[in-house]
């Protein structure tokens, strides 16, 4: 952080600066030019909680495919059929158990099953061809698609979150004064929003700490350096391999729940956030989990401001972020040249 | 396939038209006389389409094959000089088409395709192997969501009908016959330019850039440069693909070049091969009869129509996992096998 400042003492004041102005944004009661400018503040933190909430989303799809791309060099493009196999998978047991938090463990555990069998039986035999992998990984999100359609149909399927879970929580920021009295607004936001953001977070600092605190982590990290060494060390690689492919998969099932309760889970929704999570890794970096997150909260802030302020445009404004990410710096924000 | 009548005319003396291979005859040959015993449906229908992704394939082909970029854009580059031909052409939407002439419209058509190709070549070249995969897919989605919501240029999400191929010579291009052998001399016409290309100083060079870029920038060859000059000539290829694809269905909408149809044009050109540029035409050929006929068929093992997807994933997942290089690389299999002498254990063609 100090490096960054003394390296970069222009941007560091920006960077500084536009914090400033986004937290008086939040906390201030805003002027009446303000509001005449850019409209209410209660859509203004509306879209910005929307975004994070949404980045914390795109963060738990991502996050899993960064990893098995920074491990395994593999661009695994079924990554959003594992996310809409979890979102599947969380419905039906949500469904027959009745229970809403039965469905995570059990996504995580089926999608991340899957996603060992994935690395055992196609993955292992073409070792270093990342370009075949690749492709394998189309036809696998192909005929994933194709059965997902088969099975559940094209029907839009929500998860419902349960009753101590549902309705809007009063937060302490303010969005305006009412006229007539003088009295402060309080915003009122989904709690299951609010409770989902935090579980990602919880999920992004716990991968922090067991990447950077533990054996297992050292391993992994030992494998994104430098892989051939790692396993001449004595390492067994192709466990850890197994490993990450199944916690990446099983995240991306788990979000995939978190998906289907945010909004739902229907054919489409595997291209959406297998594009998703590609810009994130993008402009966050490939291979690095602090980039995913970075990616994640810019991409879904972007999406949510830009389909409040310009609403046409919106799908095209994350696109156009990624375009100059990579213009200007092709490793991403956070990635290692 | 360059096939005249020049043929029986030919000169004992070494002329270049015998250095033609023999296959080439009979394929042209075959190609040449496919309409007279043809129905309208199979030269418009499966002729027709079978050329242009042929087509569009190829660009792909020539950049994966010998630039050893795969591009995903190329769909999307071929949609783009669909919609210009729309655009600066005649259509159905008249208040944005300008009616221009075909000689303007085409040509300022295939400029812009090509200006956007190397845009996202440009893009897309600072990245390497499988990052190019992902960066030109997020373009060619970008290019998409772009189309659908664009109401002032590209007409959103019903884009533009009535979009024909302009009445040359007083031929209806659209007509079987005429469409067939159109897209038949564009085809060809693509296919021999790829084949000159790569053996070009231009296309050696990308090969050898493809092979060890490191060494090529020390012996002097810009690379990137190189590299952003095949996506501009491929561009050029996927919008003639393209132009002809917007005549064929006389329409072009955001769909035309959805996420699907990108897809769709990698598993054509990897199921046909990477190798050679006959690959992507061969690719095509099968995709079109599998979307053709794959309803009939499946319908007739007792599963439902919509099984299709199935069908062509688990065939592209086969091809890809036994086959790396497609039914080309099938085919050199079983010729080496063939030629295979069982005592020396040795390929036939040497001693």
């Amino acid at each position: 952080m100090n490096a960054f400042a003394k390296r970069h003492p222009v941007w560091t004041a920006m960077i500084a600066i536009a914090a400033a102005a986004l937290l008086w944004m939040i906390f201030a009661i805003w002027p009446a030019w303000l509001v005449d400018l850019i409209g209410r503040k209660k859509i203004f933190l509306n879209a910005l909680f929307n975004g994070i909430t949404l980045g914390g989303l795109y963060f738990l799809v991502a996050s899993g495919f960064t990893l098995i791309f920074g491990l395994m060099r593999n661009v695994n493009l079924a990554h959003g059929s594992l996310y809409l196999l979890g979102g599947y998978i969380g419905y039906v047991f949500a469904e027959w158990t009745g229970y809403w938090l039965i469905a995570f463990p059990a996504a995580f555990i089926i999608v991340g099953a899957f996603g060992i069998l994935l690395q055992l039986f196609v993955f292992r035999r073409m070792e270093g061809q990342d370009l075949r992998q690749t492709l394998v990984t189309i036809g696998i999100s192909i005929v994933m698609a194709d059965l997902m359609l088969w099975i559940w149909g094209g029907d839009f399927y929500n998860i419902a979150a349960p009753s101590w879970l549902s309705g809007p929580m009063e937060t302490f920021l303010v969005t305006g004064v009412k006229r007539s009295s003088g009295d402060l607004i309080f915003l009122k936001y989904p709690l299951v929003r609010i409770v989902i953001f935090l579980a990602a977070l919880v999920i992004g600092v716990g991968m922090w700490l067991l990447l950077n605190r533990t054996r297992v982590g050292m391993l992994v990290r030992a494998g994104v350096d430098d892989l051939d060494m790692l396993s001449a060390t004595g390492a067994r690689i192709q466990l850890v391999f197994l490993g990450v492919f199944a916690f990446g998969a099983g995240l991306a099932g788990v979000a995939g729940v978190v998906g289907g309760t945010f909004q739902s889970v229907a054919p489409g929704e595997d291209v959406r956030f297998l594009l998703a999570s590609l810009v994130v890794v993008i402009v966050g970096g490939m291979g690095s989990i602090p980039g995913a997150a970075l990616g994640a909260l810019l991409i879904g802030l972007a999406e949510q401001f830009g389909s409040v302020y310009f609403p046409t445009y919106a799908v095209v404004l994350t696109f156009l972020i990624m375009v100059l990410v990579l213009a200007f710096r092709p490793q991403g924000l956070l990635g290692r040249a | 396939m360059a096939v005249t009548d020049e043929a029986r005319v030919a000169e004992p003396a070494p002329f270049w038209i015998e250095r033609i291979p023999t296959p080439y005859w009979l394929v042209g040959i075959v190609l040449l006389v496919i309409p007279a015993f043809s129905s309208d449906f199979v030269m418009f229908q499966i002729f027709g389409w079978t050329f242009i992704l042929g087509i569009i394939a190829l660009s792909l082909m020539f950049l994966a094959g010998y630039g050893g970029m795969v591009s995903l854009v190329q769909m999307s580059i071929a949609g783009m000089a669909g919609y210009m031909v729309a655009i600066f052409g005649i259509s159905a939407i008249e208040t944005i088409s300008q009616g221009w002439p075909w000689y303007v419209a085409i040509p300022l058509a295939l400029a812009v395709a090509v200006l956007f190709g190397t845009l996202a070549g440009w893009l897309a070249v600072r990245t390497e192997g499988i990052y190019t995969i992902m960066i030109t897919l997020a373009i060619a989605s970008a290019f998409f969501y772009f189309t659908r919501q664009n109401y002032v240029i590209f007409n959103g999400f019903s884009g533009f009908n009535g979009v024909l191929p302009p009445m040359l010579f007083g031929i209806d291009w659209r007509g079987p016959e005429a469409f067939y052998y159109l897209t038949l001399f564009w085809a060809a016409a693509c296919y021999l330019a790829v084949l000159y290309v790569s053996r070009a100083p231009f296309g050696l060079a990308l090969q050898g850039v493809r092979d060890n870029p490191r060494r090529m920038a020390a012996l002097g060859y810009n690379v990137t440069g190189h590299r952003v000059a095949a996506y501009a000539f491929a561009a050029l290829i996927a919008g003639i693909g393209g132009i002809l694809l917007t005549w064929q269905s006389a329409q072009i909408s955001p769909g035309t070049a959805g996420i699907g149809p990108v897809i769709d044009i990698l598993v054509i050109a990897v199921i046909g091969g990477l190798r050679h540029p006959v690959g992507p035409f061969i690719g095509a050929f099968i995709y079109v009869l599998l979307k053709t006929f794959a309803l009939d068929a499946l319908v007739a093992v007792g599963l439902s129509g919509e099984r299709f997807q199935l069908l062509i994933g688990v065939g592209f997942l086969i091809i890809v996992f036994w086959s790396p290089d497609g039914i080309l690389g099938l085919w050199e299999k079983w010729r080496a096998a063939r030629g295979r002498d069982p005592l020396l254990d040795r390929g036939g063609d040497g001693p």
